[in-house]
């Protein structure tokens, strides 16, 4: 399968996520420039962690206006994968690929730790190698991590079975100590109705090494690379 | 002549004016004075501290750039080699501690991949006053936001370092912070101007009027009117910093240039100095084109800005285009503003006009060097006395205090701000000995901490010194990693004060004594004096930056204990030594004594088996024992590590039961060990001569430490654990 | 010309900086202080456009880019140069 990482200038996981794809998951894998127009004919493009354009006015906000981005958005509108991981998220939300926003974590600070996530929906492209209900420890890394959607737009997603990962405990509650940023309904990743579409806040390229401290985030990469 | 008051102003003696009056052969005018004092303040020249740093170790095997470069370089085989260095950045984070902290992690990371490489981790040392006072609650705020900030922003993990609390920081914040970088042998830079006729280009921010001055001001004390020095506090952009990064590394990758300085303190003026200089060179350059975000701005004022995010490169002639191609994908700026010249000076126009013409020499290598008076302090006389106080009653209760004592409780608040795991290296996470990146592709590692008693040092200068190189060279042991190169940063008082000079002269001479016994060079580091307010100094603080190897990451142990029914491992001896505990200041508010002695030769085999245990898998976990002594040590081992596993100690030794938990006698390391592999491990030692004993065994929920059969402690580790966590947010959501 | 372009937080969205502004304010005294809502100025100087097309784009910009419509809300006015006597 061949994967495509954007870099937009500020990215910091390109890196990260590329040599996860490489080199542990031995696909093929290239840098996709933000102002480029070409997605060069892959399988799965992957917006990366990091602080595109700093953060500034908002995380993601300008970012999503990069020139590939239209191509990303026509490459979705066709049913092509796409995966939004924290800072990736964030664009896809701005570009409105992905309904709500991102807040302020609620403690207001920088938040860098491992999490518990819950699978809510085992049948996507993204997960289809987990069960429903396995819980994955996954790090974040986050500043504005804190979800957020109109009452609406969060019954909607519940109803149709599009979030996917939940904060929980380790005993697979939704706690509201678990749920360290604060997001509306625990939802630390979602994806579009379509199921192409999919956003995480945690890192799963941290997660795919067991010197690392945790295997569980490759379960993701290994979902979609599956026959 | 010349105005008295102008000197006071810039810093210079009137000796030092008139030595430049005859290097430059005329009177310097106002632009080429203000280069004058930058370059020759305390910062920028070393001028107090040369004469002594002259007794650190700086030669080694696998010494690639010891001092005088940005930063250091080791090789550490493979084609690699590590480029590193610790900065000081502690008069900005009295005044604006957010920017400041900010902005000394910007400084830093240029320092690194100006040498061409990728900087791939951070670690920061900072002191505070102690949190019961609002106002050191605010700036130890400011500081750990503003090193986020920053650091987060650009991407390079902050995977460890350390915070104490000590009152001499209240009006005077520490903020030490260190870089480490990776780069292939082959791809290293330098600071060098060569190529007569080849093109000088400016890279980055615009130059506005930021922090003009503030290489002077961190070399002079504060005072009264010091909260009026806002204005010279940097603001940091760590987004510019990320594209001036990517956008140097690739030109430096495609071998488009010849060298590269970064422009830190002292801005312009120190990289179009120090270039030529280290090149036998001179440099002209032409003011009108430097990019400015100001209107108006003098050529004193360009020459001494201290905008951020700025370096200076010297391309060839025919690769200028291309340069400029890549740094314009960046979105950034690279601009010719003029060239290497045959002679040796430094020559500035401005509208037409030459406004500086002063010999780069001069200006960068001339600068006198003091060798101040020192004389030992009064002081020591009376606090290195210590009559012990009564044996407390409640040992038990008193290792619950201590360890939430807010310089060993845990540092979780501070640590989960920086992202500690970018870049996907990091093998050890924040709150073990040291920090450990793996290298990708390989199965070595690299580990490093920051260690530095500052209590020690004032109780015994020479000790303490040696004490701060030992203690860092144990944290590495224990993660199985030998010592390779140190960076040093030294912070102390006002070097002009006799008895400052002494505690410095003394700090290193322990400090090159351990180095030569450990067989580590020192690569280059920083030294920050004038840390006072009103008179008031801080405690000779030196920060030690170690690096060290790890040849098989798999082997990696952690602090804590691992497994039920494993043998608790003491390496090293007890002793009765009370002195400048943690212990006695804690409970006793009691900060007097000596600090505990240290045999180098000793520390180096307990040191060497460590190492060699890791490496044979013959433990389950290390840990050395410093502050807070053997009790601490151990609740520790209990406490981090996720499991959470109790243990029983039984000593024998017949010393005071105070001294034998809480004293700080060196030279020892906490192990554990599955009964197979027990009597490899005690073999091992024997071998190396080095004293190692069974004390006791993991298992329960508790730590229960017996001296002579009689019960001294028992606790719940649960209890330790919290007394441990909640120790430091509990005090810092004080409002 | 220049216009001010004023963005915070929707009604309904949870403004955690505005509170702790509020809350310290509280604690230093000021008793009156019902709510602090926390928001961003932009101001932006024109050149080369009326004012009439400024009155079009302003809006446009600030929905664009500026805002997040889904979370924020903005308001925005031309600055009047005020006459020198």
């Amino acid at each position: 399968m061949k994967f495509g990482v954007v870099i937009f200038p500020g990215s910091n996981c390109d890196y990260d996520t590329f040599f996860v794809l490489k080199n542990v998951l031995r696909q093929e894998a290239l840098f996709l420039w933000h102002k480029d127009h070409d997605l060069q004919g892959v399988d799965c493009v992957v917006l990366p962690g990091g602080f595109s354009y700093g953060d500034y006015l908002r995380s993601g906000a300008i970012a999503r206006f990069s020139p590939l981005m239209q191509e990303v958005r026509e490459f979705a509108d066709r049913g092509g994968l796409v995966l939004g991981i924290c800072n990736g998220f964030q664009v896809l939300l701005e570009l409105g690929l992905l309904p709500g926003a991102m807040l302020r974590n609620k403690n207001l600070k920088f938040l860098c730790q491992y999490v518990h996530l819950r699978i809510d929906n085992p049948e996507t492209r993204f997960t289809r190698r987990t069960r429903r209900g396995q819980i994955l420890r996954i790090p974040i890394a986050h500043f504005d991590g804190h979800y957020f959607s109109p009452p609406e737009t969060l019954r909607d997603l519940e109803e149709h079975g599009q979030v996917v990962f939940r904060y929980v405990d380790e005993k697979g509650e939704p706690t509201e100590a678990a749920n360290v940023n604060g997001s509306a309904g625990s939802i630390a990743g979602l994806i579009n109705r379509r199921g192409n579409v999919l956003g995480m806040m945690p890192h799963p390229e941290r997660a795919s090494e067991a010197l690392l401290g945790s295997e569980d985030g490759r379960l993701i990469f290994e979902s979609l690379v599956q026959p | 002549m010349i105005d008295r008051k102008l000197l006071a102003d810039h810093n210079l003696t009137l000796e030092e004016y008139e030595r430049i009056v005859s290097l430059v052969g005329r009177e310097p005018n106002i632009t080429e004075l203000g280069i004058f004092s930058l370059m020759w303040s305390e910062h920028c020249s070393y001028k107090s501290s040369k004469a002594f740093l002259k007794k650190l170790p700086t030669k080694g095997k696998y010494v690639i750039q010891g001092p005088g470069e940005n930063a250091g370089i080791i090789d550490i085989g493979g084609g690699l080699a590590v480029v590193f260095k610790i900065e000081s950045h502690n008069h900005p984070s009295f005044i604006e501690p957010f920017q400041g902290a900010a902005t000394g992690i910007g400084g830093i990371l240029r320092d690194i991949f100006t040498m061409g490489a990728r900087p791939i981790a951070l670690l920061d040392s900072l002191r505070f006053g102690p949190l019961d006072k609002p106002r050191n609650r605010a700036i130890m705020d400011g500081v750990v936001a503003g090193i986020s900030s920053y650091g987060n922003s650009i991407g390079v993990p902050t995977v460890g370092g350390e915070v104490y609390f000590d009152d001499c920081y209240s009006k005077n914040p520490l903020v030490n912070v260190f870089c480490l970088g990776l780069v292939e042998k082959d791809k290293i830079f330098y600071a060098k101007a060569e190529g007569v006729g080849n093109p000088v280009l400016y890279v980055g921010s615009k130059t506005g009027r930021d922090g003009i001055h503030g290489a002077t001001m961190a070399s002079a004390e504060f005072g009264k009117e010091t909260e009026q020095k806002r204005p010279n506090v940097q603001v940091g952009d760590p987004f510019k910093e990320k594209l001036l990064l990517e956008a140097c590394l690739e030109v430096m990758d495609k071998g488009l240039i010849v060298g590269i300085q970064d422009m830190g303190a002292a801005g312009l003026t120190c990289s179009t100095a120090e270039m030529p200089a280290k090149s036998g060179t001179g440099i002209s350059i032409n003011l009108d084109l430097v990019p400015q975000r100001e209107e108006g701005m003098t050529p004193y004022e360009i020459m001494l800005s201290e905008s951020q995010e700025r370096m200076l490169l010297v391309a060839k002639k025919e690769n200028v285009t291309e340069v400029q191609k890549i740094f314009a994908k960046w979105d950034l700026d690279a601009v010719d503003i003029g060239e290497v010249t045959a002679g040796r000076n430094l020559r500035v126009s401005f509208r037409g006009e030459t406004v500086v013409d002063v010999p780069v020499d001069a200006v960068v290598n001339l600068c006198p060097v003091y060798r101040r008076p020192s004389r030992k302090p009064a002081y020591l006389r009376t606090v290195q006395k210590l009559d012990l106080p009564p044996l407390a009653g409640d040992l038990g209760a008193a290792l619950l205090k201590v360890i939430a004592s807010p310089t060993l409780a845990d540092k979780e608040w501070v640590f989960r701000q920086y992202d500690h795991m970018v870049q996907t290296n990091t093998a050890l996470l924040p709150g073990a000995d040291a920090a450990v990146l793996r290298v990708k592709g390989q199965k070595r590692a690299l580990a490093m901490t920051l260690d530095g008693n500052a209590l020690y040092c004032y109780l015994d200068p020479r000790v303490g010194g040696a004490i701060a190189v030992a203690e860092a060279c144990r944290n590495l042991a224990c993660v199985g990693a030998r010592p390779i190169g140190v960076t040093n940063c030294l912070n102390f008082g006002n070097p002009e004060k006799p008895e400052i000079m002494w505690q410095f002269k003394k700090i290193i001479e322990g400090m090159a004594e351990a180095c030569r016994t450990f067989e580590i060079p020192v690569t280059g580091g920083n030294v920050s004096f004038y840390n006072d307010t009103e008179g008031v100094s801080i405690r000779p603080t030196p920060v030690l930056g170690i690096v060290g190897l790890i040849v098989d990451v798999d082997r990696l142990v952690g602090p804590g204990f691992k497994k039920v029914n494993d043998a608790v491992v003491l390496l090293g001896e007890n002793s009765e030594e009370l002195g400048a505990s943690e212990y006695l200041r804690a409970i006793y508010s009691l900060e007097r004594g000596r600090p505990p002695g240290i045999d180098l030769d000793r520390e180096k085999s307990v040191q060497e088996v460590c190492i060699q245990a890791i490496a044979r898998s013959l433990v389950r976990s290390a840990h050395d024992l410093s502050e807070g002594g053997l009790a601490v040590g151990t609740a520790e081992a209990c406490i981090l590590d996720h499991m959470q596993i109790g243990c029983a100690i039984d000593l024998e030794d017949k010393i005071r039961p105070d001294a034998l938990l809480f004293g700080e006698a060196q030279s020892r390391i906490l192990l554990s060990a599955s009964e197979t592999r027990l009597p490899k491990l005690l073999d091992l030692a024997a071998e190396k001569g080095v004293p190692a004993k069974v004390i006791g065994r993991t298992g329960g929920k508790e730590l229960v430490i017996r001296q002579n059969g009689q019960e001294v402690v028992r606790l719940p580790v649960h209890r330790l654990f919290k007394a441990w966590k909640n120790a430091l947010p509990g005090t810092l959501s004080i409002r | 010309m220049r216009v001010r372009i004023l963005v915070s937080f929707k009604e309904s969205v949870l403004d955690p900086q505005g509170q702790t502004v509020k809350n310290a304010l509280l604690t230093l005294g000021y008793g009156f202080v019902k709510d602090v809502r926390q928001g961003k100025v932009f101001e932006i100087a024109l050149d080369g456009i009326t004012e009439e097309q400024a009155r079009r784009a302003i809006p446009e910009i600030a929905d664009k880019v500026l805002a997040n419509p889904i979370i924020e809300k903005f308001t925005w006015e031309i600055l009047t140069e005020k006459k020198k006597v």
